[in-house]
């Protein structure tokens, strides 16, 4: 079978199994895979771009109703998930360099423990989101929504709550994608398929991994540090 | 092949990244006006970029790849530019001072 495959193609055998038969060789292939995985990330950064930019707008149209949403975030919270997602890429930049030296059980440790920091994000994020459904700061599914504090912005404050909602929902989403993508991974590890020549799904998760990252650190200072300062609550 | 990089090299950077990150909540604490925003902004954008260097490897990567993860942010850069330089030019908006 190897064989008529080396005929068919003008290959070698003498090759890793998983070079692909359209590349030279396995950097070209690894160079090509993360090239294609960026690609892909940029219409990443357009898509949360878009709603970034979106967000620039009505801030700056309505910058004191932004301002009084901070009374209702925790800063806190805010820092301490991107302290967890900043460990969660450390690991994750340690287990494809695990990979890329052959280290089974590190790799397979180090994908637990960004596995791990992933799933303590996302739990953090859940009792925000449930704190703001006790304060009635959720203007979606028809409205739970009360801002009798400051009256004279209930509805331009909605926007940001609106914003909020929609860029931290879909960072969670892609984090439950990268946590998808992580498991899958791991499998993978288990069972032997990475070796020093041939570890590019693991590089490559890892750049979706840390973009995510990317975006929870702009995230952070945009939702959760706008009017500390101001005390218009 | 791809060179190794050091495992202090990654440590190095993860502890640049807690301290700017305390930093970023420290800075928000004080009343600096509208260079709040700026340097928050300036300090996520570092924090970025040190992430995409070293953990994302571009720093290694061909030049095409460097050359594709720059024009990403270029373009990012003309949807801002065009954008605010619509709505913040409309003097009937409200919200008529950038911050």
């Amino acid at each position: 079978m190897a064989d008529t495959h080396a005929v068919a193609t003008g290959h070698s055998t003498d090759h890793s199994p998983h070079l692909r038969h359209h590349f030279d060789d396995m950097d070209q292939q690894f160079d090509s895979a993360t090239f294609g995985m960026w690609v892909f990330l940029l219409t990443e950064i357009m898509f949360f771009g878009g709603m970034f930019g979106a967000y620039t707008v009505y801030r700056n149209m309505y910058p004191e109703a932004f301002a009084s949403t901070s009374a209702y975030m925790n800063p806190l919270y805010g820092a301490l998930n991107t302290a967890v997602l900043i460990v969660s890429s450390l690991s994750m930049a340690l287990a494809v360099r695990a990979a890329h030296l052959g280290q089974q059980k590190a790799l397979q440790i180090c994908l637990l423990i960004t596995m791990f920091f992933g799933i303590c994000f996302l739990v953090i994020k859940g009792f925000e989101y449930h704190e703001h459904w006790v304060d009635m700061k959720v203007p979606l599914f028809g409205g739970h929504w009360n801002y009798s504090e400051a009256p004279q912005f209930a509805h331009q404050a909605q926007i940001l709550f609106c914003f909020y909602f929609f860029m931290t929902g879909f960072h969670a989403v892609h984090m439950l994608v990268g946590l998808g993508i992580m498991t899958t991974i791991f499998m993978m590890a288990r069972k032997g398929t990475f070796s020093p020549t041939y570890y590019t799904p693991v590089e490559v998760s890892g750049l979706y991994w840390h973009f995510v990252d990317i975006v929870w650190i702009f995230l952070f200072p945009l939702l959760y540090l706008i009017g500390h300062t101001r005390h218009l609550v | 092949m791809h060179s190794v990089t050091p495992v202090r090299t990654y440590v190095l950077i993860w502890v640049v990244l807690t301290i700017m990150t305390f930093v970023t909540y420290g800075v928000a604490q004080i009343d600096l006006g509208p260079f709040n925003i700026v340097i928050a902004l300036a300090i996520a954008a570092f924090k970025m970029t040190l992430v995409i260097w070293f953990f994302m490897h571009v720093r290694t990567d061909s030049p095409l790849t460097k050359l594709f993860v720059f024009a990403g942010f270029f373009w990012m850069a003309i949807l801002f530019v065009f954008t605010l330089g619509d709505y913040v030019s409309r003097a009937w908006m409200p919200g008529g001072k950038f911050w």
